[in-house]
């Protein structure tokens, strides 16, 4: 009994404090999310100034597909962290099960892609353009930088599910899997942000 | 007992985010416009930023350095929309 409660209080005390995943992954995901933040803070000041023209034009945004792909990008998120847990506890067809969760979160960003790709048609086949207004501007570079992202990051979890399926990650040698999912969350943060600034304040 | 870890799974992480995610979209068809919209919404952004930083990213075992730099982000972010969107009211 006392030697259960020594270990119990050792391993609090003796956790090690550990960023999980690669320190060059990590100072690039700080710097995206400094970009990220820039271009946030810029929308808000641009719409301060015109509050009017930015109410009407987001008027025409489809806040359901907002809502849609918020909830494919924190589940997808979810069955990644889901994924690292798994290969962390190891077990019987731990391999096999991560790369299930990993496939899932694949599934729901290219269900971000599509919904995120109809917004776009129904915008484009509306005339709206670049150049066409202060918001359409905004409205286009700010979710257009992040789907360039999101595709990416599909990219990345393509290569990190064949791995985890090979079984090339295990407990504690698991870095290429955590450096990929840090950069997976990301792309939800920023989300997180982006969707109640651009589909839902006004 | 559940432990602190197991509070924060990805799967109880996930129910939160949902709820908090459904909120704002409902905030947003039915709320009054303004600034409890403005706050309310970007509180909620800081509740789910701060669950993806912490229990998603594992920040919450991190250098603080790290994760101060992550929440740290998200806090100034918030806070700068929230001054701009007050600066931009009537």
């Amino acid at each position: 009994m006392s030697s259960s409660r020594t270990s119990s209080s050792s391993l609090v005390l003796s956790t090690p404090r550990v960023l999980q995943g690669d320190i060059a992954v990590w100072i690039f995901l700080l710097a995206e999310l400094l970009a990220f933040g820039v271009f946030f803070l810029a929308y808000a000041f641009a719409r301060a100034r015109n509050p009017g023209l930015f109410d009407a034009e987001q008027a025409g945004l489809d806040r359901q597909s907002g809502l849609i792909n918020t909830l494919l990008l924190v589940s997808s998120s979810a069955l990644v962290a889901q994924a690292v847990a798994v290969v962390r506890r190891a077990g019987a067809d731990a391999s096999q099960r991560a790369a299930a969760a990993l496939l899932g979160a694949i599934a729901c960003g290219l269900g971000f892609i599509v919904v995120k790709g109809h917004e776009y048609a129904a915008h484009f086949a509306a005339g709206m353009e670049l150049s066409s207004s202060t918001f359409s501007m905004f409205y286009l570079g700010l979710t257009g930088f992040h789907f360039f992202h999101v595709v990416l990051g599909l990219v990345v979890l393509v290569v990190l599910w064949r791995q985890t399926a090979a079984g090339v990650y295990r407990p504690g040698d698991a870095n290429g899997l955590e450096s990929g999912a840090a950069y997976w969350h990301m792309v939800d943060l920023v989300w997180l942000v982006l969707f109640p600034l651009v589909y839902v304040m006004h | 007992m559940p432990t602190r870890d197991s509070v924060y799974s990805p799967l109880t992480v996930w129910q939160t985010l949902v709820v908090t995610t459904a909120i704002t979209f409902f905030a947003g068809e039915f709320g009054p416009a303004g600034r409890w919209l403005v706050v309310g919404v970007l509180a909620l952004a800081l509740l789910k930023g701060s669950l993806v930083a912490l229990h998603f990213m594992e920040l919450r075992h991190a250098p603080t350095v790290w994760r101060l730099s992550v929440l740290g982000w998200l806090w100034l972010v918030v806070l700068g929309i929230v001054g701009a969107y007050l600066k931009g009211m009537p």
